[in-house]
């Protein structure tokens, strides 16, 4: 049987799916990064070694999000690709007429707007992380609640209380306030909701034409409080995937396909044996010009496989083919 | 025998101009103080000394400024401007900022000639050191213009050729290359001669024709949009990722606005700018607009507007390009640019903005076909 598989490494979560030649997912992993994306993929790729069925052999790798290119040199992928278009795919396989893909991460939150299953636009947040996933954490943190009991407790309420969520600071200063004021805590994590719901669709969302069927996807899709608030907001049924929380390492296994099918190349993923190899990052300041790149590299068995973060071709490293 | 006073001259880097100011300048007698590519120490210098909200053009030559001051040069040739846009002023603060720093440095400051020709003659005189009279300094600016057009024609071709190259980065070795060449003509013939040599060069790196290639226009504002170490090497990257560029603005089309007669093109992206945009609003926020919408008739795939943060005219050029980009159904994509840019975001967008646009194109023929 033809796997393909998809890694998806971002700040808060890695994701690691193999899906089948239908685009149907048969595993699907979901695993916190914790600033440790070489541990956490090798972590990840143990699990699913262990739990495949026999027959199944890896015909394409695909890996995306904002350590694609690590994971990449890593596991030997047939592509590597950016977030944005790895979930407009992964969404339009699912809903074929999706015309809106909204997707909130940990860092980072996008807006992906598709015509007849092209995308035509899209946004990303750029100066500023308040309308995303760390946001929510944080807050939960501080409201001393577990972050999967947010959604539930937001729906218990029963007045809402209007919170500032232009930055995180602030949102924080005025739910003490709100807190002091007397509001329950229930009203005052769905005044949270909202106030992230508000933020994004005056941020990443501006200016956009959303239109149904709107997917919504990432990890803070989980949370049925921001749901309810979108719902609100957009006066409209938002649609949330099976695999909302993957939906970024589908993409990248269905790009992986795609290239495969395309090209008739055979796939370049080393196997699953790379779990026992010893892989390490270094970085270091290049002298080379005033530029002072940072130049970040990752080791296999002590050998440097890529290179990254230079402006020029001085630390390129010739690809053995 | 009292010390003569030797113009050491600087200027701003923009691109590969330099190596046609640097000949000009010299030719009429003065010592040249190259300014150096601006990197992170260029930035940071600017950064330090320049007000926070200035825009980053003037953080970089600030830096720019600062550093070539290092290395002695005591005259600055830089060029002033017209309209709603705070790049007029930026001479003058930049003397204000420099002489605060304790470095004193003269500036020679080109307005436009059209609006005023008397400032323009007192400046050449005071750039002639070399006492040269009128005809010959005519004959040197001719030189250094037409060594000017070569690097543009150069510049403009590698935008073809990069995309389609079969090896990465063949394009941009052979490009420095040829820039050398052009660098030690000094006639007009020796300088056409290494124009069309290095014209053929380019044309005999192995190319891939089969590849998909998407087109996009570059618009915005000039600085941003001509020094390539402000704009993160942009025309490269696309380049690398199958994207034939072309820019809206090259240095010999400006400066043949902003000196003898408006070029037909600009004319053109007013006209097409002013059913959306009919005010001049400063800087190039206009063009962008203009540019723009000639792009889309012309058939590009996207357009990329780039801009200093904090720019007003292109704040208010990108507002309008929302709608048309709407009306005329062409992808645009805004980057504002300042010391925060951060290379890794930039990537994401463009990867994203360039799968967009091949999609939409094998969508196109594919639709075409059935």
């Amino acid at each position: 049987m033809k796997g393909y598989l998809g890694i998806d490494v971002g700040s808060v979560s890695t994701n690691i799916v193999i899906i089948d030649a239908h685009n149907r997912v048969l595993k699907g992993l979901y695993l916190r990064t914790r600033g440790r994306p070489l541990e956490t993929i090798k972590q990840g790729l143990q699990q699913i070694s262990d739990s495949l069925p026999p027959n199944l052999t890896v015909c394409g790798t695909g890996t995306t999000g904002s350590g694609r290119h690590l994971a990449g040199v890593m596991i030997g992928a047939d592509v590597i690709k950016n977030e944005i278009t790895a979930h407009a795919v992964a969404a339009s396989t699912v809903v074929p007429d999706v015309q809106t893909v909204m997707e909130i991460g940990g860092q980072d939150s996008k807006i992906i707007i598709l015509r007849q299953g092209v995308v035509t636009d899209f946004a990303m947040n750029t100066v500023c992380a308040a309308g995303t996933g760390s946001f929510l954490d944080q807050q939960a943190s501080r409201l001393n609640i577990d972050i999967t009991d947010f959604g539930t407790l937001a729906l218990q309420s029963s007045n809402s209380v209007r919170i500032a969520g232009r930055c995180t600071v602030f949102a924080e200063s005025d739910m003490i306030h709100k807190q002091q004021m007397g509001h329950n805590l229930s009203d005052i994590t769905n005044g949270l909701c909202e106030a992230l719901v508000r933020n994004y669709l005056n941020n990443v969302g501006k200016g956009k034409e959303i239109l149904a069927p709107i997917m919504f996807q990432g990890g803070v899709a989980a949370n049925t409080g921001i749901r309810a608030a979108f719902n609100k907001a957009l006066h409209m049924e938002v649609v949330v995937p099976e695999h909302y929380h993957i939906m970024g390492g589908i993409g990248a296994a269905q790009l992986a396909k795609e290239e495969i099918e395309l090209t008739k190349k055979t796939t370049r993923f080393k196997g699953f044996n790379i779990t026992s190899l010893d892989y390490k990052t270094s970085s270091f300041e290049c002298d080379g010009c005033p530029n002072a790149c940072e130049i970040a590299e990752i080791l296999e068995n002590g050998k440097v496989i890529g290179r990254w973060g230079s402006r020029c071709n001085r630390w390129d490293i010739l690809e053995v083919e | 025998m009292p010390n003569k006073v030797i113009n050491k001259v600087t200027f701003p880097h923009m691109g590969e101009s330099f190596r046609a100011f640097k000949m000009l300048l010299e030719d009429l007698g003065n010592e040249v103080i190259l300014p150096p590519r601006p990197s992170r120490k260029t930035l940071d210098l600017g950064v330090q000394y320049a007000p926070e909200f200035a825009c980053l053009p003037l953080k970089i030559l600030l830096g720019t400024y600062m550093e070539t001051a290092q290395k002695g040069a005591n005259l600055i040739v830089t060029s002033g401007g017209v309209g709603p846009c705070r790049a007029g002023q930026y001479a003058q603060l930049h003397k204000a900022i420099l002489s605060e720093q304790g470095y004193d440095m003269d500036m020679v400051v080109f307005e436009p000639p059209k609006l005023y020709p008397l400032d323009f003659i007192r400046n050449v005189r005071k750039l002639n050191v070399a006492r040269l009279s009128y005809r010959a300094v005519y004959q040197c600016i001719k030189r250094s213009w037409r060594k000017l057009k070569a690097l543009d024609s150069l510049e403009k071709y590698t935008h073809v050729i990069r995309p389609r190259e079969q090896q990465t980065g063949v394009t941009s070795r052979i490009y420095k290359d040829v820039l050398a060449w052009i660098d030690q003509a000094n006639s007009i013939k020796e300088i056409k001669e290494a124009e069309n040599a290095g014209l053929n060069e380019l044309q005999k790196i192995p190319q891939d024709q089969y590849r998909i290639i998407v087109k996009v226009g570059l618009v915005g504002e000039i600085y941003v949009l001509l020094e390539p170490a402000s704009n993160l090497e942009i025309e490269e990257t696309l380049g690398n990722l199958g994207v034939e560029v072309e820019r809206s603005m090259f240095l010999t089309g400006w400066t043949v606005d902003n000196t003898i007669k408006e070029t037909t093109e600009l004319l053109n992206a007013k006209d097409a700018a002013s059913p959306y945009l009919p005010e001049m609003v400063g800087g190039h926020g206009r063009d962008s607009v203009g540019h723009t919408i000639l792009y889309s008739q012309r058939g590009f795939d996207g357009v990329i507007q780039l801009a200093p943060f904090t720019c007003i005219p292109e704040i208010v050029a990108k507002t309008v390009l929302n709608t048309v980009g709407k009306e005329y159904n062409m992808p645009i994509l805004t980057f504002f640019l300042d010391e925060q840019t951060g290379k890794a975001g930039i990537a994401t967008r463009l990867e994203a903005f360039v799968d967009l646009m091949k999609r939409k194109q094998k969508f196109r023929t594919s639709t075409a076909n059935s």
